[in-house]
């Protein structure tokens, strides 16, 4: 029985690092919100919803438009999911940026709490209207059972689709540490999360890096949705509420405001989830997460790489 | 005349809703309108206010069941005290951890803790019978009052049709006296609280918790207290939700009905006034019951008319965040007798 169990963490090892990379995609545009317009954004999860659902309009967009189809390599998708992806990024970002103009931007001078309640509102109106138009039943990218292969020496077993959700999470990673790194607009960034005031003095616009904030950590979380929505095979409208335990929970295991910490915070939410399943019923997955962050809470409230 | 009764019966029923709603509106107008503690995982105390009183009160699993365990059969104070106090635990677990921290982490902690309950009710069958539900959970009385409207029915034949139709919905008539003397009990209660030195506290942590600090006070044990007396008024209203549906399930506190609703009860009748979460209770829950005799005349599928409701609460919501952030009744700004207005 033990040795059973141990011999099922290499593969358990390699889901988590799936989910990791999808919950991370998450985490880093909460944390990122969070940081900077200094609210814990619940409507999140449903942004992710809303990219996966996106995905599937740019999926069937590019498809009547005639782009072909053929699938690379052995992945089970071809160009337009990856075009898909990348529109519905832009897509999400744009509608975040729309919803903050309308909504988050007029409450902003009064009480920082009141953005609390109106983001509890965006998540049950976004999933609604999800629900409205695709209902309740899951929505598919494409058809097929791809199966997985064995990997060579270490002997677990990964489909090349899965490698691709890895891959892609990854590549977007690097994308944003090289942004927040190089680019003025991503220093400016940086600088608000760690002080607003003291980045407005200094002359950033901080309006700008609000909608800056607002686009990048939404189409990150559009992506998460979407190659949650691949790993899964199917998507539903509660796909986002399902994982903002999750993300939460990796926001403050990292340290809020931390797009590093969001990170690492994903990697471990996402390994031990997965790896918890060979001791206990895959049902309390979310369970895991919620355990962690009251340790977290208990142990050190601002998380591995908190600063405020 | 028949379509008369029809509608006040109907209206009875409509009032033991909303009277529980109102119940877990003043709960959350203590956490959120008097001390600004952002709770959302209201459905996690509602339902475990119903499941334990489920259990203490309800019929042993029967040879249909996947639970094992309760069912004592204990009177429905018994079952109201026991909600009361388990979700008081909880609370107090809750706000150990979260109330010394930035008020964020207390919001995702409660929807953690919500989340994790809904799990349990879903997964442990030998404690909460999963999908299967809770079945059969007496309602106070019921029997020897259905026994005297049967008996008064048979004893008067000639009876015009209107009145026996009014008669039989008694045990309502008296369901909803118990939901209207424990709202008006904490309505009073809350009302007087706030009124009080304590109540003034709690106040002056939700505008500025440093200043209380610097005056001397304990500002984690007013919070935990405000806190763990919320949460206890809402797992009283589980309880009292319980024993008047008979049955409940998992998805009797999905996160819509179990805390988005009385959150947009609250804000839209007023938070920090009483009389306004009570208020707020009864109009959003007439505005959701009165969309749904609607959703007959328009041509979609009941999924879709469920969510546009929902989206239009939503809607609602933003608006009077937007517009009236104060509600339909504003918080009194001076509630003591000893300063001037």
């Amino acid at each position: 029985m033990k040795i059973e169990v141990l011999s099922r963490i290499p593969q358990l090892v390699i889901y988590g690092i799936i989910s990791g990379s999808i919950i991370t995609l998450g985490a880093i545009g909460l944390s990122l919100t969070y940081g900077i317009l200094n609210f814990a954004n619940f409507a999140h999860g449903d942004i992710m919803a809303l990219g996966a659902f996106l995905g599937l309009i740019s999926l069937a967009l590019l498809r009547s438009l005639g782009i072909p189809q053929t699938p690379f390599g052995p992945l089970s998708f071809g160009p337009p999911m990856i075009l898909a992806i990348l529109m519905a990024m832009i897509f999400t970002g744009g509608v975040a940026i729309f919803i903050d103009r309308i909504l988050y931007r007029q409450m902003r001078r009064t009480a920082r709490i009141t953005l609390l309640i109106a983001s509890v509102g965006v998540a049950f109106g976004l999933r609604n209207i999800i629900q409205f138009i695709w209902g309740p039943l899951p929505q598919y990218y494409f058809k097929g059972i791809q199966l997985a292969r064995k990997v060579p020496l270490i002997g677990v077993k990964i489909k090349p689709d899965q490698i691709f959700i890895i891959g892609f999470a990854a590549l977007l990673v690097a994308i944003l540490h090289l942004f927040l790194q190089k680019t003025k607009t991503g220093k400016a960034m940086r600088a608000a999360s760690d002080n607003m005031e003291l980045a407005r003095v200094s002359g950033i616009n901080t309006e700008k890096v609000i909608l800056w904030t607002w686009a990048i950590g939404t189409a990150l979380a559009a992506g998460a949705g979407i190659l949650a929505g691949i790993e899964n095979k199917f998507i539903t409208p509660s796909l986002g509420w399902e994982m903002l335990l999750p993300i939460f929970a990796a926001v403050i295991l990292g340290g809020i405001g931390s797009p590093y910490g969001a990170m690492v915070g994903g990697m471990i939410i996402g390994l031990s989830e997965e790896i918890s399943t060979a001791f206990i019923s895959t049902a309390y997955k979310p369970g895991v997460a919620f355990v962690i962050m009251i340790a977290v809470l208990l142990i050190k409230p601002r998380g591995l790489f908190g600063v405020k | 005349m028949e379509s008369a009764v029809g509608v006040l019966n109907y209206m009875v029923f409509f009032a033991i809703t909303a009277g529980i709603y109102a119940i877990l509106c003043l709960g959350l107008n203590i956490q959120w309108g008097y001390t600004g503690l952002f709770n959302i995982g209201i459905a996690g105390f509602y339902a475990v206010g119903a499941y334990t009183s489920a259990l203490l009160s309800g019929p042993p699993p029967g040879p249909l069941d996947w639970r094992t365990f309760g069912g004592f059969q204990l009177p429905f104070p018994v079952g109201v005290l026991g909600a009361i106090f388990i979700s008081g635990i909880i609370a107090a677990f809750i706000g150990f951890l979260t109330l010394r921290l930035k008020e964020d982490y207390l919001a995702i902690a409660t929807i953690g803790i919500a989340e994790v309950i809904r799990l349990i009710l879903k997964n442990e069958s030998w404690l909460t019978n999963s999908v299967w539900g809770m079945k059969h959970i007496p309602s106070p009385l019921y029997q020897p009052i259905q026994r005297g409207i049967s008996g008064f029915i048979t004893a008067h034949p000639d009876l015009s049709f209107w009145i026996r139709g009014l008669i039989s919905n008694a045990y309502n008539w008296f369901y909803l006296a118990i939901i209207l003397a424990i709202l008006g009990t904490l309505y009073w209660v809350s009302e007087r609280s706030i009124r009080s030195p304590w109540g003034r506290v709690l106040r002056a942590i939700r505008e500025d918790e440093t200043v209380v600090a610097a005056a001397g006070k304990n500002v984690f044990q007013f919070k935990m207290q405000s806190f763990i007396l919320g949460a206890m008024i809402m797992g009283m209203a589980g309880s009292l939700y319980a024993h008047y549906a008979k049955f409940i399930d998992a998805n009797s506190f999905e996160p819509l009905y179990g805390t988005f609703l009385i959150w947009v009860m609250l804000i839209a009748g007023g938070s920090g006034n009483s009389k306004g979460a009570i208020l707020g209770a009864f109009v959003i829950w007439g505005i959701w019951a009165g969309t749904d005799f609607m959703s007959g005349y328009l041509a979609l599928s009941a999924t879709r008319v469920a969510s546009l409701r929902v989206i239009a609460i939503a809607v609602l919501l933003e608006l009077v965040l937007l517009l009236r952030p104060q509600g339909l009744l504003g918080e009194e700004k001076v509630v003591s007798k000893m300063m001037g207005k």
